[in-house]
């Protein structure tokens, strides 16, 4: 958690944002982390929507000019959390 | 069935074959104005009904004068004029000198709303409209904070009672169902919850109009004749007893609510597509539900495809679906590949590449979004069978563009 993975998909358009943090989640553990930050505007509905769809849990936060997106890959996790899902 | 005009009217049109849209869209099988249309799954707008056709070349030589004009051919331009607004009140249910026509459908949405706000102008400005309304009512109206829908697109009626309640409020609209997801909205709670307000109610029934029967609420209500396979045409009935007046110096057409009369030939085929169609509406959208149960149920059973609307309160004909990870404009591709027009609401189909503001506002997928709007029947007789067609390549053309875009495994 220290260190999560970084996508960086600013200057990028729908639907790449979201392919990339799909595909950087795919290689993921349950529980780990991935951040994306992307400036599209489709990315503020399909990174949550694609979230809500796979199970993972998301925050989002606006960083000025661009949306930072931390998402936690679903799965039961060390502490218990989650559920497991297939994707 | 008997048409508007006088059937040696319709007769003498029917002899074009050398004009500007002759050869060009020539079909292999000959004369494409008894060609049926095939593969539309995007009717909005779709073709015209065929009688309607007929009507507006017919009336392009008979009801061509300007109406308001003295001599003969301005009177029959006139007349006619009247006969085709009778036509379209019933349709609307109002009195022909309630309606007026204008250029299109989100002009007669502007200049409703424009008249409800001015004669209130002294309450306030403000407009209340949710956040699926058509983008001419949220930018006309300046509405800045929208009433918020559910994740089906239906509007919030709670908070909608409450923002109608709140002073400075000039009017509110509500659509009666949402022409990009099918969604009905709840619109005679909407209606009781402004009157209660003492707020006037524009009802935008464009995209139900011909599909749907009319809610039979709203001070205001406007229609798009497209929708019930006439061409793209504005109606706007002002019911008596509203408080509704443009600013500025009086309008000249229209009841004084357009700068300019509709050119009557438009008219006349609107009111053609309507009457040809009346009789059948009902079986038409109990018929186009059934196909769209189909589009749903199909589009369920690809892997991660959302389908997108309320699946049982909804307009007969419009279904929307979102594909994860695929791209709108690729999908819109492969399927007219297949000879299958649809529509899409993604981003990256949009001029202003911005994703629909229904579907951001329902918190769906954006991305991979297709729009299915069926045509009447009697407009696209091969309905069934292009549904059935959109059906069975549904799933290998996902796969094709997940294919293509390497995503599919993802």
């Amino acid at each position: 958690m220290s260190n999560p993975e970084v996508v960086d998909a600013r200057g990028t358009r729908c639907p790449v944002p979201v392919v990339r943090v799909a595909r950087a989640a795919r290689s993921l553990a349950p529980g780990e982390v991935v951040v994306l930050l992307a400036d599209d505007e489709a990315a503020r509905s399909d990174v949550p929507a694609w979230a809500r769809m796979r199970g993972h849990g998301l925050t989002v936060e606006d960083d000025g000019t661009w949306t930072r997106y931390t998402v936690r890959v679903a799965g039961t996790t060390s502490d218990g959390s989650g559920e497991a899902r297939s994707t | 069935m008997k048409t508007l005009l006088h059937p040696t009217w319709v007769g003498h049109a029917g002899g074009y074959r050398s004009g500007v849209a002759h050869g060009t869209f020539d079909s292999p099988r000959g004369d494409p104005s008894t060609d049926t249309p095939r593969g539309v799954l995007d009717a909005a707008p779709g073709p015209l009904h065929p009688a309607a056709g007929q009507t507006l070349a017919a009336a392009s030589r008979v009801s061509w004068a300007d109406p308001v004009r003295l001599h003969a051919p301005g009177r029959r331009s006139r007349a006619l004029l009247d006969t085709a607004r009778a036509v379209l009140a019933e349709a609307l249910e109002v009195r022909p000198e309630d309606l007026s026509v204008h250029p299109t459908a989100e002009d007669a949405l502007a200049v409703g709303l424009d008249g409800l706000r001015h004669a209130r102008r002294r309450v306030g400005q403000r407009v209340v409209a949710s956040a699926v309304e058509r983008s001419v009512v949220l930018l006309r109206g300046d509405v800045e904070d929208p009433v918020p829908v559910g994740p089906t697109g239906r509007v919030d009626v709670a908070s909608f009672t409450a923002q109608v309640a709140e002073p400075g409020v000039a009017a509110a609209v509500s659509q009666t169902a949402n022409g990009e997801v099918g969604t009905h909205q709840p619109v005679l709670d909407l209606a009781r919850a402004a009157a209660d307000a003492g707020v006037p109610l524009l009802v935008d029934a464009t995209a139900s109009l011909g599909r749907d029967p009319l809610p039979g609420v709203g001070d205001v209500v406007v229609a798009d004749a497209a929708a019930f396979g006439g061409p793209p045409l504005g109606l706007l009935a002002v019911r008596p007893g509203t408080r509704w007046g443009l600013p500025g110096p009086r309008r000249e057409a229209e009841h004084g609510r357009a700068l300019a009369t509709p050119w009557v030939p438009s008219v006349l085929a609107a009111a053609e597509a309507w009457r040809q169609g009346t009789a059948s509406h009902r079986t038409d959208a109990e018929r186009a539900r059934v196909l769209v149960s189909r589009v749903r149920t199909a589009a369920a059973a690809v892997r991660d495809v959302e389908v997108v609307g309320d699946p049982d309160a909804r307009l007969p004909h419009v279904v929307t679906f979102s594909v994860l990870l695929a791209d709108g404009e690729v999908l819109v591709e492969e399927l007219a590949r297949r000879g299958l027009a649809v529509g899409s609401g993604s981003a990256c189909t949009s001029s202003a590449l911005r994703p629909s503001h229904v579907l951001a506002a329902m918190g769906v997928l954006t991305h991979g979004n297709v729009r299915v709007t069926l045509p009447l029947e009697s407009v696209c007789p091969d309905r069934e069978e292009d549904v059935d067609r959109l059906c069975a390549v549904l799933a290998e053309v996902v796969a094709a563009v997940r294919e293509r875009l390497g995503t599919a495994d993802l």
